[in-house]
Order: structure tokens, then C-alpha cells, then sequence
């Protein structure tokens, strides 16, 4: 018994790296398999506080669509955000946010401080729906199709690089 | 030319490395002393191929020689010139190569230091060797900094904009000089195992390195913080971002290690446990290598992500961590502490201290790697946020404000807990005034702020009482009394400085976290909003051209019943090689609070987007933070005549109760 005590950090630590090492081969941005190519969860969001219009699920039906998940604290979000207000300008393709985990007014005050590149914008403020589509994080975008179902996952911020190479070409195939 | 020097310097300092991790050992084995002194030689000769290579890499980037992919990839010829020589570890390969360079100047540092047991000295010089070695391997063979790329291009890619920053040249050394001090402290932990025996003497030699390293990843968190709070323009200062609780962690566990090491030091007790914390704060050390190089976790500061060195960052961790805790179960049970002590003592209040550093390590680490072992188990993906962090160290922050100042009051071997309390009482009164105080102010928005004030005034108060005690204030006049403090253990005035900076630290935290006020309005100039008891005008708005940005800067002025106080203005910068956007905020600072500014969009008709915080007592978490350090550096000093001095201060300083 006495013996085991001195062995366990090291059986600990042998779990951990064994956790790591499978870790490795996943791709973080990889999307939950189960949520691939099936139908977006159904939700209702209400609006955040100073904005109109909120978010559900009928929103997401009829065109190819972003969904990106955002908040006023997430630091990649910022550096997402003006690739975002490109997109938003060019007006190819309608982006809705889900601004998530914010307190009240957060979310709407910082739109208005770098720009709201958002068709509307549903308060996520404890988090469920994220959950429901597997957010691990901020920012995360969504690619919907036109049936509402999603194709697409990018977690962390969408870069010009990642635009261009990864997302715009599923959004072209999915138009087409 | 010149990365062809610098590649080779690479590989020749890995030779030395290599030289320096086997030979001590075969000295040692064989008992021939003059091979087993060889590793100082060595680890001299490594630092001088690794300080060259690091110069050759700067000379790369400073003179923009496009001809090398890592200048091309952080640097363009407008960017200025300070930045072209911090550039060079504001990437990948050269911040990799930075960590080395800060491993081999500990190296030979050691080298440099007597040691009266050779022996001890050239083993944990092996064990150093070893480490180097490793990490020389992972820049050689994944992250060359000096690859070249043909043709060579005409301009570069620019440096990340959010790493152009005054913070960020001193933040990232800093950390590394944390994060790899403990190199030394892990490699004297292994080499005592190896020999069998942890003492006093092991204490004393490995005290001083721990302390350093303890400094600098202190100075490396606040850095890290302070730069957060005033360049992302979020008013916060904090995030729970998974690099963030990568440096948090080496921290707690190296904190737990000076606590226990006193312990080891002082009584021979708690040796297995010390040896432990020893091996766990280098280990996490690697641990947030590993997650900040690998990118198997997203964070905000994974800037350079591919799994080829993840797969060898997780082998050299294999090897340091897996390997030692080997060592430490082979050799451990060996280690006999000759220690008793009552659970009401400072031994007792030390452990304890260790359980509470530990239990918030581990949370700190199940909440940074549960979404990745949930997904390695089930394949779902879930997210741990700030709540949870939050909701965790709330309780165990609590417990600590409470006994971290009667238990420094502690005896050794057996305290007396009710007479310990019965001198806190001023301390208790004051808390008991200010948690009213504030609790009457905050009513009910900032109910837990006000806890908060209390505990920090608790800790705060009870510290200086304690420290006032031992210098005999109330025998003596006040020049005795302060001539008593140089009379005063290095580490008990040390220990004193950290406990009341951590308090500080607290009140800053407390002010700036769950205090502050904000504000977000549309201003024309002319306008003004009032937040935090001062008026702010906004005067204009000019547009300027930076050497490599075009930037917006709004003017200020801020005033209070009509009275001009100071002008301030706030800068929101484009970089267009980048094509990324950077706020400067406009920071007015004052012990009583900071006011803070950032200017956002402009709306066509409705004016200016205009964030005002006011973040009551911000400045002092750094205040705090310089308290704390300043604690360490006087108990890491080593003491001159130290009989002498130990020998007046028995006679002049009331024993400790």
C-alpha cells in the first residue's frame, strides 16, 4: 500500500499523457461527427439587450448561412471580427451571431463598439444552445445550408487564410 | 551566411548539451572527479553556441533579411525598429529559441555557483544537460528559426499587431525565465532522488533557484495581465484562456514548493511531498509548453499550431515527467523525514497551505484539459468557461484570505492558535469595519465584493501586525524598531512582503473584477459622459499615419464640476499588412481608481462608439504584484556573514511565540 502512494503520481501522469497522445490526433476544429450534416438543434433565442431582432431556428432555413458564436470577453473574437465586417459589406452571405455567455448589455455594447456585422443576433446568456451545437469556445462559426442542416464547423477565428481556403469553397459547393 | 552560423551554433550547442547530460554521470559513477567537473565547462560552452545563435537571429531580423522564412513570416521593413528585435521571439521557432537560451543561462549559472557537494552540483548539471538536450533536438529538427526560403521575397508578412507592444517585449522572457527557473529546481529534485538523500542542505541549495524562478513567473503573470488590461481594450484583465492557466499553474505548485521546502529546511520534515511539488512545477511548466505549442487545445495564443511537434513536445514530456516521477518512485520511499509535529503549528499551517495550492493547481488543471479528456473519452465537445473557474476559486480563496495571517503567526513544532487570533484582533476589527463599510456602500449588487474587501483587509492587517510584533514596536523607540527589521530573518520579512502583496493584490482585483463601472454611448465631440465621478469630454477625433499602421485617435478632456483635470485619448489602430485592428486605450491611473477609455465605430449620424470604464483601485493588483515580487527577491538574496547576522538576530528579536 505504502508502495502505491510513491507509484501514483506516476500512474497519474502515465493516464494523462495516454490522454494527450489520442488528444493529438483529434482535430480541435473537428466537428462532432453526430452533429455533422444533420439538421441544426432546435432553439429560440431572444435578442440581446439594445437589439431588435433575435434567433431561431426557422432563421437558419432557406439560404446558405453563417452562424458564429461570439462574446464581448472572447479575445479571438476580436481578432475575427473584422474579417466578419468584410463579409458583412461584401453581403454575399447573411451571418447570425449567437452571443454567448455575456451579461446583459455586454454583447450589444460591444457591437457597437467595432461594428455589428450580424443579421441578427440571438442572447445566449447560459450557454444551452451552444451546447447543443457543440460550442467548445468563442469564436466558433457554423456553416448552414439552405435545409438548415450544418456543414461546416471552424473553431476559432476565421482568418482571411481560413476564409479563402477552407469555408468559402464549402460555401460556393453548397450555393452551386 | 549568417543562418548558416547560426544553424550550426545550433547544433554544437546540442553536442555540448549532449556531453553535459552523460559524461557528469559516468564522473560521477566511475568517482573520477575531474570528468564529473567537466559539466560546468560544458553547460559555459552551450550557453556561449546558444547566445550565439540567438544573436545571429536578431541580427536577421534586425537587419530584415527576407532571404530567412522567419523574418519573412513576423517582420516587414516598416515595421519599427524596436519591433524588429523583439520580433524575433514574438514567433514560434524564436521564442523556442529564447527558452533555451534562458535554460543554458541557468546552466551556467549553476555552473558558476559553489557548491560545497560536487557530487549534487554535477548531477543536477546532468539532469540540466538532459532537458537542454531535449529541447535543442525539438528546434533543430521542428522548428528551425534560421530555414531559409528562395526566392527570397521583397517585403515580410508583419508582426502580429496585438504583439507590437511595449508589454509583450518584456512579458514573454519573463515567464520563460519563470517557467524555465524551475528547470533548475526540477533537475536538484532528480539528482537528490538519484542520490538518495533529501535534506537540509538539498533546502538550502535549491531555496534560492525556486525563489528566483518564483519571481520571475510572477512578474511574467502580472506582466501578462497588465498587458491584457490595457491593450485588448476589454477593460478585463483575466480570461481563464487555457495559456493563461498554463503559466497559473507552475505557479500554484511552485508556491506550494516554497511553503513545503521551509518545512524540509527548518524541521527535516515533508521531504517525499516537497520533492514532489519540486518535479510538478517544472513539469507544468512543460505541460503549458506542450499546450501552447501544440495546439491540441484553441486559445487565443496558439499562434503557431502543428502536430508533428506536438507528437515531440509530448515525447520530451514523456521523458522529463514520466522519467522523473520513475526516479521518484524508485527512490522516494528511501527518504525518511524525522519530523513530529502537532497539526496546530506552523509545519501544520504550512500543509495545509500545501492542500489548498494543490486543490487549486488541480482545479485550475481539470478545468483547462476537461474538454479535451471528454472529448478523448466520448468524441463530444463541451466547453468549461470563466463561471466555472470563478464559482471554484471563490471558496478556496476564501479559506486562504482566512488563514493566511494567523498561520504565518504560527510557531514552529507546536503553535498556539488562540493566542495567535488574540493578537489579530486589530487586524479582525478593521476587516469586520471595512466588510460593513462596504457591504453598506455595495448593497446588494457587490455583496461579494464587500466579503472580499474584508478577507484582503483580514490578511492584510493581520501581516503587518504579526511583522510589527517581531520587530518589538511597542518595547521600542521606532528607530530601534527598525533597525530590528535588518536584524529579522531574510525570509520572514521575504514572506511578510508576499502575504501582504497577495492581500493588495486582492483589493485590486476585488475593485477592477467586480466593482467597476461602464459605460458605452454615442459621442459627437462637444459631448460628454460621466462615469466614475468625472465628466469626460470628447474634443475630437484625428486620423494620424503610423510608421506601419493608420490609427483613429480620439482626444479627451477629462474634468469634475467644470474643473479641466487632463487631457487623455484613445488610439484605434488598422494594420493593413495584416489587415488587423489594435486599440490603444486612453488610461488615466490614480491609486483610487483607473479611468479608461476606448473609442469604437463611427456610426454616420448618432457619433463616435465611446467605452468608458472606471475600474476602482486597478492599479493596485500591480501594486500588489511589485509587493509580492519584491517579497521573493529579499527572501532569495542570499545573506552575507550569514552566522553573524542569525546569531544578533537571536538576540536582539523575540523568539517567534
Amino acid at each position: 500500500m505504502k508502495r502505491f502512494t510513491f507509484i501514483a503520481p506516476l500512474l497519474v501522469f502515465v493516464a494523462i499523457a495516454a490522454y494527450f497522445a489520442v488528444g493529438l490526433t483529434r482535430d480541435p476544429s473537428r466537428i462532432p461527427t453526430a452533429l455533422l450534416d444533420k439538421p441544426v438543434p432546435e432553439f429560440s433565442l431572444p435578442a440581446i439587450q439594445g437589439v431588435e431582432k433575435g434567433l431561431s431556428t426557422v432563421d437558419l432555413k432557406g439560404e446558405v448561412s453563417l452562424v458564429n458564436v461570439f462574446a464581448s470577453w472572447c479575445v479571438g473574437c476580436r481578432i475575427e471580427h473584422p474579417v466578419l465586417m468584410e463579409l458583412a459589406a461584401e453581403g454575399d452571405i447573411p451571418i447570425y451571431g449567437v452571443n454567448w455567455k455575456d451579461k446583459p448589455g455586454d454583447g450589444a455594447a460591444w457591437l457597437n463598439q467595432w461594428g455589428d456585422p450580424y443579421n441578427s443576433v440571438g442572447d445566449d446568456a447560459d450557454g444551452r444552445v451552444a451546447i447543443e451545437f457543440g460550442v467548445t469556445g468563442a469564436p466558433e462559426t457554423f456553416v448552414i445550408d439552405a435545409e438548415g442542416r450544418i456543414r461546416y464547423k471552424q473553431v476559432g477565428p476565421i482568418t482571411p487564410q481560413t476564409w479563402e481556403e477552407d469555408i468559402k469553397p464549402i460555401i460556393e459547393e453548397l450555393k452551386s | 551566411m549568417i543562418p548558416e552560423v547560426g544553424n550550426f551554433a545550433l547544433v554544437a550547442a546540442l553536442m555540448a548539451a549532449i556531453y553535459q547530460a552523460v559524461f557528469p554521470f559516468a564522473g560521477v559513477l566511475g568517482r573520477d572527479q575531474a570528468l564529473a567537473a567537466t559539466a560546468a565547462s560544458a553547460s559555459i560552452a552551450q550557453l556561449g553556441l546558444v547566445l550565439l545563435a540567438f544573436i545571429l537571429l536578431t541580427i536577421a531580423h534586425a537587419t530584415s533579411d527576407f532571404s530567412v522564412l522567419n523574418v519573412v513570416q513576423n517582420s516587414h521593413t516598416a515595421k519599427p525598429f524596436v519591433y524588429k528585435l523583439t520580433g524575433v521571439w514574438g514567433n514560434h521557432e524564436g521564442s523556442m529559441l529564447l527558452w533555451v537560451l534562458i535554460l543554458a543561462l541557468f546552466g551556467a549559472a549553476l555552473a558558476g555557483v559553489r557548491n560545497e557537494d560536487a557530487k549534487l552540483k554535477a548531477k543536477t548539471l546532468a539532469v540540466q544537460g538532459a532537458v537542454a538536450a531535449a529541447f535543442l533536438a525539438f528546434i533543430i529538427f521542428t522548428s528551425n528559426p534560421f530555414a531559409r526560403v528562395f526566392p527570397a521575397p521583397a517585403d515580410g508578412m508583419d508582426l502580429n499587431p496585438l504583439l507590437q507592444d511595449p508589454g509583450l517585449i518584456i512579458h514573454p522572457p519573463f515567464l520563460y525565465l519563470g517557467y524555465v527557473g524551475y528547470s533548475v529546481v526540477f533537475s536538484f529534485a532528480v539528482a537528490g532522488l538519484l542520490r538518495g538523500k533529501i535534506d537540509a542542505d538539498w533546502a538550502r541549495a535549491v531555496r534560492p533557484w525556486a525563489l528566483a524562478a518564483w519571481v520571475f513567473l510572477t512578474i511574467g503573470i502580472a506582466l501578462g495581465s497588465w498587458w491584457a488590461y490595457y491593450e485588448l481594450g476589454w477593460g478585463g484583465f483575466w480570461a481563464w484562456d487555457p495559456v493563461e492557466n498554463a503559466s497559473f499553474m507552475p505557479w500554484l505548485a511552485g508556491t506550494a514548493f516554497l511553503h513545503s521546502v521551509r518545512v524540509l529546511e527548518k524541521r527535516d520534515g515533508l521531504k517525499v511531498w516537497t520533492v514532489l511539488l519540486a518535479i510538478l512545477a517544472f513539469s507544468l511548466s512543460l505541460v503549458g509548453t506542450f499546450l501552447v505549442r501544440s495546439g491540441i487545445l484553441t486559445s487565443v495564443h496558439a499562434f503557431a499550431v502543428d502536430p508533428t511537434r506536438g507528437v515531440f513536445i509530448l515525447a520530451i514530456l514523456g521523458a522529463a515527467i514520466g522519467g522523473s516521477l520513475l526516479v521518484f518512485a524508485l527512490r522516494a520511499p528511501l527518504l525518511k523525514s524525522t519530523a513530529a509535529f502537532s497539526p496546530v503549528s506552523r509545519e501544520g499551517a504550512i500543509l495545509f497551505n500545501n492542500i489548498l495550492m494543490s486543490t487549486a493547481c488541480v482545479t485550475v488543471f481539470v478545468g483547462t484539459f476537461y474538454p479535451l479528456f471528454i472529448d478523448v473519452l466520448t468524441g463530444q465537445r463541451i466547453s468549461v468557461g470563466a463561471p466555472y473557474f470563478n464559482a471554484v476559486f471563490r471558496p478556496i480563496g476564501l479559506i486562504l484570505f482566512l488563514v493566511i495571517a494567523p498561520a504565518a503567526a504560527l510557531g514552529w513544532k507546536n503553535g498556539d492558535i488562540s493566542g495567535a487570533l488574540r493578537r489579530l484582533w486589530p487586524a479582525g476589527l478593521a476587516a469586520l469595519a471595512v466588510f460593513a463599510l462596504a457591504l453598506f456602500i455595495a448593497w446588494p449588487k457587490h455583496a461579494t465584493a464587500a466579503v472580499g474587501a474584508g478577507l484582503a483587509v483580514w490578511a492584510g492587517a493581520g501581516t503587518i501586525i504579526d511583522f510589527l510584533r517581531r520587530i518589538n514596536v511597542r518595547a521600542n523607540s521606532i528607530g530601534g524598531a527598525l533597525a530590528n527589521i535588518g536584524a529579522l530573518p531574510r525570509s520572514y520579512v521575504g514572506m511578510s512582503l508576499a502575504h501582504l502583496g497577495v492581500a493588495i493584490v486582492l483589493i485590486g482585483i476585488l475593485g477592477a473584477g467586480l466593482w467597476r463601472s461602464e459605460k458605452v454611448v454615442f459621442m459627437q465631440p462637444e459631448e460628454r459622459v460621466v462615469i466614475g465621478g468625472y465628466d469626460v469630454r470628447l474634443d475630437a477625433i484625428i486620423e494620424r499615419e503610423g510608421p506601419n499602421f493608420i490609427a483613429e485617435t480620439a482626444t479627451f478632456t477629462v474634468m469634475r464640476e467644470e474643473r479641466m483635470l487632463r487631457a487623455l485619448s484613445s488610439e484605434r489602430r488598422y494594420y493593413p499588412v495584416r489587415g488587423m485592428q489594435t486599440t490603444e486605450a486612453g488610461i488615466w491611473t490614480s491609486l483610487k481608481g483607473d479611468l479608461y477609455l476606448t473609442v469604437g465605430e463611427r456610426h454616420p449620424e448618432r457619433g463616435q462608439v465611446v467605452r468608458a470604464f472606471y475600474n476602482p483601485f486597478a492599479v493596485w493588483m500591480w501594486i500588489g504584484s511589485g509587493v509580492i515580487t519584491l517579497g521573493g527577491a529579499v527572501a532569495a538574496v542570499p545573506r552575507r556573514r550569514r552566522q553573524q547576522a542569525s546569531a544578533a538576530s537571536k538576540a536582539t528579536v523575540k523568539a517567534p511565540a
